[in-house]
């Protein structure tokens, strides 16, 4: 998969300066009024076998991210590379020749699997389409593999979706994102609806896939601030549409920059009260603003509590505060 | 500190097409005045039926079986579910905040006078002073401008302000305890902080006890002062926060803790997972219903029915054979 001329360059995936605006229209004619800037100008970049969990509110554009990456949305600019290929252009008909190397777990697993197919099919689906497998008997010898990989039993290939608990159901979700090997798996919120004690099952499931399978490289996109910071190897916060930090995600949780960063973490319990006695707790004003008409300069200053008067006039960039912490905001 | 609220063996069962389920399975608490109690829980395991039960708001096919609810020093549950007294009591002296503000508000009345009307019902008052005091909790709540927005509808505010609204209206009336069943699960993080922090604030104020049903280890760690925790319809540990969390003993509940992610944890923790599966709570065995997932089961938790709550100590309550026997022998030998 990697040609030789890029071994030195390690990133499965770079993205620079990635937007997406969606048109606003109003009348008949459809005529556009404005753009909900979903992602404004996101700039990262993921090493292979990394994990980079992207963390934000609803709205903040992290979905619109993993989704652009997919192709399932053509980016109104900036570039996507893949394995050093820019596939923000390419056309429909190329599309499906990524889409074998990057794959998606969904948020809900039951409305992610088709409640007609057997859970064999879903899974072996993508074989099929990618022309992975040339016989039946290869098909479903790697069918039952990946029933395997993923800790199910083989022998529940011809039962049906609703037959599975939500567990379950995920790991044939996990299964069907793995069947064409992918390098890059984008899961979306994959364990927010499930129980609390089953959370861990999934999550564990897909590091120990991590671990298994050479090169396996996740963008880990979820709300919970915990959970990404258990399972990535960076973080990236976002806030309507930009990334206003990225860093080591040990570093995000013992050294937040970020006004925006601090108030999320403290605003997530630790089970804990012992500790919890004693965290400094800030409690933002107000709610995240539309983004269809963000606030001038830094979209978050409205709400903190570090903001200035300069903090309304221009956009801050994110720049680099050393050891790859990047952080958008004048004050730091 | 004195006690508002007492519930004793409290049972609710759901008579299904396929079997038995009891949702609530002789359940015990109690609600102290000016206290915060968490009710931990994940889905299915009654944590909200025994609140709806508390209110008699369970609908058929369930039925509050067996039980008792001693609120002022009767029990609610000799009251028909339907009648004057319960009326009174709901809504009332005991009020309820449900998950998803937009079904829990009729969207086809105004905030004010969906506010007005708990006041004119309960507290008897006229349509003016209703109104007056219906812009007074908003602002309380923090919406801003609250005597132009009382004329507005439910779609006009965004979900953590409706979730400001329930708030308002659960404590219009001055209750005595506010159940707030799972009241922040379905907002943005730090909305939720807004919100918990305000119900906190305001049950203060309003010198009523708060009940949180969560699924959320880290809100009760946070916020209440004593914990239930259930399983399958019953209580398996109650105790301290500092109890529950500093010393955990229920096979259930130190799972619970191992599994969750923390933002605080060192580097390269691995998640214990707890094995298998919530039970289905149909025709269920008589033993413990944690014993397929439990990794500490002995002999005894198969040939005996689900063990009582024994105490460990002072408020700390736990309903496991190995740790009730373990400590009682410890306990003894000091």
């Amino acid at each position: 998969m990697n040609s030789p001329q890029n071994s030195d360059n390690n990133n499965i995936l770079q993205v620079e300066d990635l937007k997406m605006y969606f048109p606003v229209t109003r009348g008949l004619l459809r005529r556009k009024i404005a753009d909900i800037k979903a992602v404004d100008g996101v700039t990262f970049n993921i090493k292979k076998g990394e994990t980079l969990g992207f963390v934000g509110e609803s709205g903040c554009g992290k979905t619109t991210v993993g989704r652009c990456i997919l192709r399932l949305y053509k980016p109104s600019s900036g570039q996507i590379l893949f394995d050093n290929e820019d596939i923000s252009e390419y056309p429909e008909k190329k599309l499906r020749s990524i889409r074998s190397n990057i794959a998606l777990i969904f948020q809900d697993p039951y409305s992610s699997l088709d409640p007609r197919q057997s859970a064999g099919s879903i899974v072996g689906e993508p074989l099929k389409i990618h022309h992975w497998v040339f016989s039946k008997s290869e098909y479903n010898d790697r069918v039952e593999q990946l029933f395997r990989l993923v800790g199910l039993d083989p022998g529940m290939t011809n039962r049906f979706p609703h037959e599975f608990s939500g567990g379950q159901r995920q790991r044939i979700g996990v299964a069907r994102a793995l069947a064409c090997e992918p390098s890059l798996i984008i899961c979306d919120e994959p364990i927010s609806a499930l129980d609390v004690s089953i959370q861990a099952q999934i999550i564990n499931l897909l590091e120990e896939l991590q671990e298994g399978l050479q090169g396996l490289t996740y963008l880990f996109i979820a709300h919970d601030l915990s959970v990404v910071r258990h399972i990535s190897d960076r973080t990236a916060v976002m806030y309507l549409g930009r990334i206003v930090e990225i860093t080591r995600s040990r570093e995000l949780y013992s050294n937040p920059l970020h006004p925006y960063t601090k108030a999320l973490l403290s605003a997530i319990p630790i089970a804990d009260p012992f500790i919890e006695e004693t965290r400094e707790r800030i409690i933002l004003k107000g709610e995240v603003p539309s983004p269809l008409n963000p606030p001038a300069g830094c979209s978050f200053h409205p709400r903190c509590f570090m903001a200035v008067p300069e903090c309304s006039q221009a956009i801050p960039p994110l720049r680099d505060v050393g050891n790859g912490h990047q952080v958008a905001c004048i004050r730091v | 500190m004195t006690e508002v609220l007492r519930v004793s063996d409290l049972a609710t069962h759901f008579k299904t097409e396929s079997g038995l389920v009891k949702a609530v399975d002789g359940v015990s608490y109690h609600i102290d005045e000016q206290e915060i109690v968490g009710i931990v829980g994940e889905s299915g395991c009654g944590k909200s039926v025994s609140q709806l039960s508390v209110m008699q708001l369970v609908r058929a096919p369930g039925e509050i079986v067996a039980g008792e609810v001693v609120f002022d020093g009767q029990n609610l549950l000799q009251f028909q579910a339907n009648g004057p007294e319960m009326r009174s009591v709901r809504g009332g002296k005991i009020a309820m905040i449900f998950q998803e503000p937009m079904t829990s508000l009729n969207p086809v009345l105004t905030i004010g006078s969906q506010l007005a009307e708990m006041l004119v019902l309960h507290l008897d008052m006229n349509a003016e002073e209703a109104r007056q005091r219906a812009v007074e909790l908003l602002g309380m709540v923090g919406i801003p401008s609250a005597e132009q927005r009382i004329g507005d509808y439910p779609h006009q505010f965004s979900g953590g302000m409706r979730q400001r609204v329930m708030i308002a209206m659960g404590l219009s009336c001055n209750p005595r305890i506010l159940i707030a069943d799972e009241p922040t699960t379905a907002l943005d993080v730090t909305t939720q902080a807004q919100l918990l922090e305000l119900m906190k604030d305001m049950v203060e104020q309003f010198r009523a006890s708060l009940v949180i049903v969560t699924h959320n280890l880290g809100v009760v760690a946070r916020y209440a002062q004593r914990i239930y925790i259930m399983y399958a319809g019953r209580i398996v540990e109650s105790g301290t926060t500092k109890d529950i969390f500093g010393n955990p003993i229920h096979p259930y509940t130190i799972g619970l803790l191992k599994c969750i992610p923390r933002l605080d944890e060192e580097e390269g923790r691995k998640l214990v997972p707890i094995e298998g599966l919530p039970p289905n709570l149909i025709n269920m065995p008589d033993t413990c219903a944690f014993l397929p997932r439990c990794d500490q089961r002995v002999e005894t938790c198969r040939n005996h029915s689900w063990p009582s709550l024994s105490r460990i100590e002072g408020e700390h309550y736990v309903a496991c054979y190995v740790h009730s026997k373990e400590k009682t022998s410890e306990l003894t030998t000091k």
